[in-house]
């Protein structure tokens, strides 16, 4: 059985100019210790549909769904109570900017101890000592230092590393990233897509890592799910999908690429969209 | 910190020496001369108005006056009152704790009420109490101060008799000035009854003289509430599992709270302004109401001094509020 499973999960916003549907019946289904990428360009509505998940959608959202089971119980019947306990506890995400991410008036070992306390119920000093061991474990140097930092004292990539420390403090059975890399230099890219995929391995969690970068879910992902405008597209084992795509719009993402252009000009999704006539 | 703290105080020495200029020069822009006035209605013949002007040196030229004012405020001499004789210094502090117990209960008031109520009205956005109260808050922020202090004279204390009209406490009290603050004076006074006297004398004028910053700090509060409630911290905060109390409470409470505390420092200045109205209208024997009685009498000491003292207790304030923002934003502390 899979560890979360969405069937036809539909997200609306209600705005001026009317309702708009984000995210439109996308079934979306991840085993435990599988690694599950959703790709897909911006407004694609990928990083909708986990926010979703986690319930962090504004007021404006309609989320339906058929059913939404994390772990054989329904995410969208149980209490809100009983949803928030499995939030940040054994649900965690990271985001794409790390820094923002980062509360300016608190250090970050406040924000870690915080899991540590409220999520884990241990006192001060074993949050802190914990704390001391998520810092090394997701690679930051000299820790206990580090922990009485503020965000804007750190690096981008040093606050993503926060980030994914506090998601595992937890010891969750789901990470989702989203877009963990996209606003790290490319060699740090490298270094925080390693520790997450060492990180999974090593505690055996599910990762749903959203990405737009095709390089990272050939690095990392077991499935891949395809999405574009709101919709499901594609879903496939990572190498069927770089092999052999079958869906048009999977092809002009791949075709986008830049070390797959030929002749002077890259070519666009628009480029194939028109070709093949799809919507 | 303690650079932080001697850039802070770097920048009030040029506010201070033009507060001086400021401060001396406004007083004798007033028509009105200072000798004729306490002459009084008998009049005063050219010799002797001539002999007391010399006297009190306003026979000299402006910027003489003004450097001897100077020397002598760098050694702590404020002059004496014109009126009085009374050093200006003795008569601000006999009469600063009654406007600092006034301005303290005004701002407490109006920081208890507005913080809470601008937060509640930025995550209930749009709901009735947001509604209502942010056109409470607009209608108290329009409000004239005079005007809405006798409003509240009339129906309060002339309709349904609950509070007093003016003064500090009642008459038939009588005890010793320990701290100057009437509240804690009565209460340390034993006498039965004291301190609810000398309370329901402070409700109406702490009312009136909060109203405007209890509008501002409420949207103010508000306003940045629903800033910080859109960032990405805030969702994280949410993300991490925290409760509802704690995301809006700690993690979004913390972050609005540094322009907030920004106003309220601003709002002692105003404070400084309202208190003179509302000292005014309730006959509240503070500072407000000694400088309007001062510049009535075209009493240079006291007006130039008292003004220089109430902005130098501005400026103090407003130092201590960027120490404040320092220490409740770690941004700026570690600039």
């Amino acid at each position: 059985m899979a560890l979360l499973e969405i069937r036809n999960l539909t997200v609306r916003f209600e705005t001026s100019a009317g309702a708009f549907t984000a995210v439109d019946a996308v079934d979306v289904s991840v085993d435990g210790r599988e690694v599950l990428a959703i790709v897909g360009e911006s407004g694609s509505g990928k990083s909708v549909s986990m926010l979703a998940v986690m319930g962090l959608l504004p007021d404006t959202a309609t989320v339906t769904a058929d059913a939404m089971i994390y772990d054989g119980r329904d995410l969208l019947a149980m209490p809100v109570a009983e949803r928030q306990k499995l939030i940040g506890r054994e649900i965690t995400m990271i985001f794409q900017e790390p820094i923002a991410s980062l509360n300016p008036s608190f250090t970050v070992g406040f924000q870690i101890e915080e899991v540590l306390r409220f999520n884990m119920g241990m006192d001060r000093k074993a949050a802190r000592r914990r704390a001391i061991e998520l810092f090394d474990a997701v690679g930051i140097p000299d820790p206990q230092t580090k922990l009485d930092a503020y965000p804007h004292q750190m690096s981008g990539g040093q606050c993503q590393r926060v980030m994914i420390a506090m998601a595992i403090a937890s010891n969750p059975r789901l990470l989702i990233a989203d877009e963990p890399t996209t606003a790290l230099d490319v060699t740090i890219q490298k270094q925080i897509l390693d520790l997450l995929m060492d990180l999974q391995e090593r505690h055996g969690m599910a990762l749903i890592l959203i990405t737009h970068d095709m390089g990272v879910v050939a690095e990392t992902a077991d499935r891949v799910i395809v999405q574009y405008k709101g919709r499901k597209m594609e879903e496939a084992d990572v190498l069927n999908l770089f092999e052999n795509p079958q869906h048009a719009y999977t092809r002009a993402l791949l075709s986008a690429l830049p070390e797959n252009a030929t002749g002077d000009r890259l070519s666009t999704v628009a480029d194939f969209m028109a070709a093949e006539a799809i919507q | 910190m303690i650079r932080f703290i001697l850039s802070k105080l770097l920048y009030l020495v040029p506010t201070f020496i033009g507060i001086t200029i400021i401060a001396f020069g406004f007083v004798r822009i007033l028509p009105g001369d200072p000798v004729l006035l306490m002459a009084g209605e008998r009049g005063i013949s050219p010799e002797r108005h001539a002999e007391l002007s010399a006297q009190l040196g306003f026979d000299r030229p402006i910027w003489e006056q003004y450097f001897d004012f100077l020397g002598r405020l760098f050694q702590g001499d404020l002059g004496n009152s014109l009126v009085t004789k009374k050093p200006v210094l003795d008569e601000f502090l006999t009469l600063f704790p009654a406007t600092v117990e006034l301005g303290l209960v005004a701002i407490l008031l109006a920081t208890l009420i507005g913080v809470p109520v601008g937060v509640l009205a930025a995550i209930k956005r749009g709901s009735w109490f947001d509604q209502v109260s942010m056109t409470a808050a607009l209608v108290g922020f329009s409000m004239p101060i005079f005007w809405w202090g006798l409003l509240l004279i009339i129906f309060f204390s002339g309709v349904l008799g609950w509070t007093p009209v003016s003064g500090r406490i009642s008459l038939l009290y009588f005890f010793p000035d320990v701290t100057g603050f009437m509240l804690i004076d009565s209460l340390l006074s034993g006498q039965k009854g004291a301190f609810a006297s000398a309370l329901s004398h402070l409700i109406l004028p702490s009312v009136v003289l909060a109203t405007i910053p209890l509008a501002v700090i409420a949207r103010q509060t508000r306003s940045a509430m629903l800033e910080v409630m859109g960032e990405d911290y805030v969702r994280s905060a949410r993300a991490k599992g925290m409760s509802q109390a704690r995301v809006v409470g700690v993690h979004a409470l913390r972050n609005a709270m540094i322009p907030v505390i920004t106003t309220i420092g601003l709002q002692i200045g105003v404070l400084m302004a309202g208190a003179i109205l509302t000292e005014s209208i309730f006959s509240w024997p503070g500072i407000g109401k000694w400088m309007i009685d001062s510049i009535a009498r075209r009493d240079y000491p006291v007006v130039q001094s008292g003004l220089l003292l109430i902005a130098g207790l501005v400026m103090v304030v407003n130092l201590l509020v960027d120490l404040t923002y320092g220490l409740i934003n770690p941004r700026i502390r570690h600039k």
